[in-house]
């Protein structure tokens, strides 16, 4: 590094020396590598002691005419020796930005999750989507126990004690105290929700009732003594087969798109009548679109109405249900019941928090 | 359920020729009789009639003799003239006509016929005998001749014909479901009906009394109905028809079309007389039963048993009576004194037809549905008769089944009916049917269709009803409609409605998405729930779902005291296992199964949960009370009702196993404990809104007794338990070292928030003044205690404590811990100045002192 003399001070008027010293200044800046050189690089040319700032400080000396002449020859090269260092400094510090962001990469694909991933069960986000679709239509979503008195299960619902159809349903019975009987069984359908809520909540009345539901059958690829019911009751003033008719057509396309329509077929239920069995179009069935069973449903039967003190001559309602297993198994192509039942943390984790 | 034989439903409706199975399927399921399934056919590929031309036998080596035919099987089919055919049996001869399977037939077992040597020729098919085809397994028949054993003309028949259509093989039969309401389609009268229905095809009701049953006469068999104890007041027996046939050949055959028949529709050839009453049953829907006349003493007797009653059924089954169960008795010693059959149910051994059977008295009666029902159920015997009886048959049928019953007998057996008949009839007694009144409206108000008023009308004359205008003068058209005799299942308006819109056709009922009222949205708990749920799912656990089913097996493996009111759990009558009767009465017990499913395949670094109802039966639950429907019950038994049922409050419980955080390039990740069991029970009380406290508990199974934190509500209702599992429990069932868990009511939370709407407090821009603490404490002294303590002394200013550091070690002192406070404070109207802080530093100091003894750590 060439340095001027700091004990020959420039003479302030001498336009060759300062010349000399801004060259020298402008070299070493060119020259400085890093910042630590460029600070060093600034003292010498710029700091206190520097030729410059001596010359500078010469300035006060001289004769009145002199300094303003000496002044605008030692000013303008201290700036532009600034100056340089400045632009030096950002080229510098962008040289050195540069590097320790290089320096700083890291393998993004390394493994990040460091907790477990949690997820929902399918069978609860269903009946999440089957209760968001029912209160957009403006109903409201109604509980029930899964311990149920006889009556709300079966009797309330125009299941007689000798009706056969009390027998078709494969019914789990609550033991009572010593000989005496319970009267208690785990509801075989959401149906119960359907007496129970006219009672509590009169009419008119839209509700749908998704819930757990339970019959004697044993576990296999299809069946689970433990199941998922949705049921649906509408009971007003003027309300048709029409109406059960739309209303299935719009929650059929809410679960299976727009494609998806609904059939009804003549069937018996003592809670309905006229009774159906209901039918989806199924565009995603496999070996081609098809009709396939998805529930039951019909005009609610008048002594249900009755049951629940309401005048079936004044009120009419439809009821359904539908099985929320079946309705998640054919969504999304589950072929065996044990996957949704078991419990395996890889089964639910594949859905996430939302389907 | 019943299979439909194509020619037998043409006896009744007219059919298409071509009508396929498929489509008598999709013409009967548009009327509600649903395909059950759809049984293949018999037989498949050239099976032809064929003409014996040489018959030469063989005598072979092993002693038996083998015939080599040459049998001409048309021009189709011969080759130069005639295939040659090796056939074991002899009963044929020259010149008869056979049937033939040539090689491509497949044969019932399935049997593939193809061309094979044997006996030192080349066997080109087979000659058939009724069991190779199917048609029973009768093989005293050997070669089926077909003019001789199956009653062709052999004028009809020419070598090479379709064998398969003659003998009624390649059909391929229906079984449909009926359902409980419909009794009379447990008939060919029945299902034929539905199809003209259906089709409109024409329909002829062979069902209806013809003019030719002779009325009761003076000597008819004597039979008396006796029912003391009849159900719910109806008489077990309203109406009890006898016939006699003697002189029936006992070794007389049942014609092969009516075998075929009863085979086809899924029933035994048994004896000409049982064949011949269940294909009467079969055909109109009356079940019928025949009985050795000679033992059989009159009276019969229609009672209900006595205790200590026995019965062998025909099944052989020696049965134990029940006072209700209706019987057929007559009396040899005394009126009653011995029990033939349970009445519409089965009958007995011991005066069933023989085959030394000549002259037999028929039954054609008709029985209380619910009487036949409870037997049935009573012991197990859903018989042909039951089902029909119990779903209810029209009374009307008896003589008419009965005369055909006799016809039958007389024809194919060669009896001769008796004179002497008996028709016990008291359904007359009961007064007309009672007609239903229909506002011709009706139709349309519950459908949706306009039906015009001659439609309903000529729709309820379509399925037998008769259909009169009310002569009350009424806004709107009222129909006086009295349903057939074989329809007890209709009996109110919204049944004939459902006729109206079933044969007017469903998919006639438009689309119309009705209007509701408009909902309040989901109620707090319901998104109480879901905002838990999430809660736990964004935070790493996996929602998992369990059978609520346990035994006292998984209490014990809980650790759970004898005494443990959790043990007192609702008991099922009929269970899945009979290890696990119990309903559960906490969550964990069933979640932790799943557990241990998941742990035993390999996946051990596990967070899940389960929401889901409990039962908490009552120790002194009164039992539902038995209340009919139809009725609004009272409030009092609505009260009783609601009493009975058991508390079933919804509970959240998740299971923590293995790494919480997991092992990796990191480093070696974190253990779950206790703390993220209580972190995530904590974090379900906040997402319920509900305010709760915890404090340790020492003493709560599966729990580690230094390690489980109980939750309450500020007022001391417990919430749940949060912490690691016992190590034994962990031992017992195999689980992880350190297994943590919680549970919690979601129910209690729910209820215990308040629901108003928070009030905000305004956030202060102003600047915080921050103050750590340091302080020593007795090790026993719970760092709530202190949090309380400081809280306490710090008042309004304080906006945020937080523990930083726990140290325990000689500098503290033995028995002693230091706790290390980080606390934020702020006003929310001004800087705080360094007085004001001061001053709260001493408050704090001097409140954790007085509390708790605290020392602050110099």
């Amino acid at each position: 590094m060439s340095t001027p003399d700091e004990k020959a001070p420039i003479d302030p008027l001498d336009e060759a020396a300062l010349d000399a010293a801004v060259k020298a200044a402008l070299d070493d800046i060119a020259k400085a590598g890093d910042l630590d050189a460029l600070k060093a690089v600034r003292t010498q040319h710029t700091g206190d002691r520097s030729s410059l700032a001596l010359a500078n400080r010469g300035i006060g000396a001289l004769p009145g005419p002199d300094k303003a002449k000496a002044g605008k020859l030692v000013g303008p090269r201290r700036g532009q020796i600034n100056q340089a260092i400045a632009a030096r400094q950002t080229e510098l510090e962008a040289e050195r930005d540069a590097r320790v962001l290089a320096e700083e990469a890291v393998d993004v694909t390394l493994p990040v999750q460091r907790a477990t991933v949690g997820a929902r069960h399918p069978i609860e986000l269903v009946q999440e989507r089957v209760a968001d679709f029912f209160v957009g239509l403006g109903w409201e979503i109604a509980d029930g126990p899964e311990v149920e008195a006889e009556w709300f299960n079966f009797d309330a619902l125009n299941f007689g004690p000798d009706h056969p159809a009390r027998q078709m349903q494969d019914t789990f019975y609550v033991a009572g105290d010593g000989d005496s009987e319970s009267n208690l069984v785990l509801r075989t359908h959401t149906s119960p929700v359907q007496a129970r809520s006219l009672l509590e909540r009169g009419v008119p009345l839209y509700i749908a009732c998704p819930g757990k539901t339970f019959r004697t059958d044993a576990l296999d690829q299809t069946h689970t003594p433990v199941f998922h019911q949705v049921e649906g009751l509408a009971v007003d003033k003027g309300l048709t087969m029409a109406n059960l008719v739309g209303t299935l057509d719009a929650f059929a396309r809410a679960m299976f798109g727009p494609e998806a329509k609904t059939r009804l077929r003549p069937a018996f239920f003592p809670f309905t009548e006229p009774s159906a069995e209901m039918d989806l179009w199924f565009p995603q069935k496999k070996g081609g679109a098809g009709w396939i069973e998805w529930g039951g449903c019909g005009m609610v039967n008048p002594n249900v109405l009755r049951a629940a003190g309401v005048d079936p001559e004044e009120y009419s309602g439809f009821a359904f249900g539908m099985g929320i297993e079946r309705t998640l198994m054919l969504r999304h192509s589950i072929a065996d019941m044990h996957d949704i039942v078991e419990g395996d943390v890889r089964f639910s984790t594949q859905f996430g928090t939302e389907i | 359920m019943p299979l439909i034989v194509k020619d037998w439903l043409a006896d009744h409706v007219e059919v298409p020729a071509d009508l396929t199975a498929e489509q008598l399927a999709a013409d009967l399921v548009k009327v509600g009789l649903e395909e059950e399934a759809i049984h293949g056919a018999a037989v498949t590929g050239p099976l032809v009639v064929g003409r014996v031309l040489e018959m030469h036998p063989e005598p072979q080596k092993n002693g038996k003799t083998i015939n080599w035919c040459q049998v001409d099987v048309g021009p189709e089919h011969n080759i130069e003239g005639s295939r040659g055919i090796v056939c074991g049996a002899h009963n044929f001869a020259p010149g008869d006509l056979v049937a033939v399977a040539l090689p491509g037939t497949v044969l019932p077992g399935p049997f593939p016929i193809a061309a094979r040597k044997t006996y030192g020729h080349v066997s080109d098919g087979m000659i058939c005998s009724t069991a190779e085809l199917g048609l029973g397994d009768d093989g005293a028949h050997g070669i089926i001749v077909l003019p001789r054993d199956m009653g062709f003309a052999a004028e009809d028949l020419t070598p090479g014909q379709d064998a398969i259509a003659l003998l009624g093989l390649g059909e391929e039969v229906l079984e449909i479901n009926v359902t409980p309401d419909r009794g009379y389609a447990f008939s060919y009268r029945g299902v034929a009906r539905e199809y003209a229905h259906s089709t409109g095809a024409k329909f002829t009701d062979r069902g209806l009394a013809t003019g030719a049953e002779p009325s009761a006469t003076p000597d008819g068999f004597e039979v008396l109905v006796q029912d003391d104890a009849p159900i719910n007041g109806v008489v077990g027996c309203d109406r009890f028809v006898t016939r006699i046939v003697r002189g029936i050949d006992p070794t007389a055959p049942t014609p092969e079309w009516m075998k075929h028949r009863l085979e086809g529709s899924g029933m035994r050839s048994i004896s000409l007389a049982v064949d011949v009453t269940n294909y009467v049953m079969l055909d109109l829907g009356q079940p019928l039963h025949a009985y050795d006349l000679a033992k059989v003493s009159a009276p019969i007797v229609v009672r209900r048993a006595t205790d200590g009653e026995r019965l062998t059924t025909l099944d052989d089954a020696d049965r134990a009576l029940d006072t209700e169960d209706l019987l057929i008795t007559d009396s040899p010693k005394g009126a009653g004194s011995r029990v033939l059959g349970l009445a519409g149910v089965m009958g007995g051994a011991s005066s069933e037809v023989s085959d030394a059977t000549t002259d037999v008295l028929v039954e054609a009666a008709h029985f209380d549905q619910i009487t036949v029902a409870r037997t049935a159920r009573r012991h197990k015997l859903p018989s042909e008769a039951a089902k029909r009886f119990e779903r209810g048959v029209d009374p009307l049928l008896p003589p008419v089944a009965a005369q055909r019953v006799v016809d039958l007998l007389v024809e194919l057996g060669g009896g001769t009916a008796d004179a002497a008949v008996s028709d016990l009839d008291t359904i007359a007694e009961a007064g007309p049917q009672k007609p239903i009144l229909l506002k011709v409206t009706e139709p349309t108000r519950l459908s949706g269709v306009e039906y015009t008023p001659e439609q309903v009308r000529s729709t309820l004359e379509e399925i037998g009803a008769t259909v009169e205008s009310s002569s009350v003068a009424e806004p709107v058209e009222v129909l006086v409609v009295t349903p057939p005799t074989w329809r007890p299942d209709l009996t109110e308006p919204a049944d004939l409605v459902e006729e109206v819109v079933r044969i007017q056709g469903y998919d006639q009922v438009p689309s119309v998405l009705p209007a509701a009222l408009g909902g309040r949205g989901l109620t707090t708990e319901q998104r109480t729930r879901r905002s838990v749920a999430r809660a736990l799912a964004e935070d790493g656990f996996v929602e998992t779902l369990s059978y609520p089913f346990v035994g006292a097996a998984e209490y014990d493996a809980l650790g759970l005291p004898a005494d443990d009111p959790r043990r007192g759990s609702l008991r099922l009558l009929n269970p899945m296992a009979d290890d696990k009767p119990l309903l559960r009465s906490n969550l964990l017990v069933t979640l932790l199964d799943t557990v241990r499913r998941n742990v035993s395949r390999g996946l051990s670094d596990l967070a899940v949960y389960e929401i889901g109802l409990v039962t908490l039966p009552a120790a002194d639950a009164p039992a539902a009370p038995s209340l009919p429907g139809g009725v609004r019950p009272t409030d009092e038994q609505l009260a009783a009702l609601a009493a009975a049922v058991p508390d079933q409050p919804r509970r959240v419980a998740g299971v923590l196993t293995g790494k919480r955080e997991l092992a990796g390039w990191w480093g070696a990740g974190r253990a779950a404990g206790w703390e993220d069991a209580l972190a995530a029970a904590r974090l379900v009380a906040e997402r319920a809104q509900a305010e709760v406290v915890v404090v340790p508990d020492p003493d709560r199974m599966p729990w580690h007794p230094g390690r489980c934190a109980r939750l309450e509500l500020t007022d001391g209702t417990v919430v749940g338990h949060a912490g690691e599992l016992h190590p034994k429990v962990v031992e017992t069932l195999g689980l992880p070292a350190r297994a943590a868990a919680f549970e919690v009511d979601l129910s209690v939370l729910v209820d215990a928030a308040s629901g108003e709407p928070v009030v905000a407090t305004p956030v202060s821009a102003f600047p915080a003044a921050k103050e750590d603490f340091a302080f020593v404490v007795d090790g026993d002294v719970p760092a709530e205690a202190v949090r309380s303590a400081i809280v306490a002394g710090a008042g309004e200013l304080l906006e945020d404590v937080a523990l930083f550091d726990v140290f325990t070690g000689e500098q503290v002192g033995e028995g002693k811990k230091s706790l290390a406070y980080s606390l934020r404070l702020r006003a929310a109207d001004r800087t705080l100045s360094a007085k004001e802080v001061r001053a709260v530093r001493d408050a704090v100091v001097e409140s954790a002192a007085t509390k708790i003894g605290a020392v602050l750590r110099g």
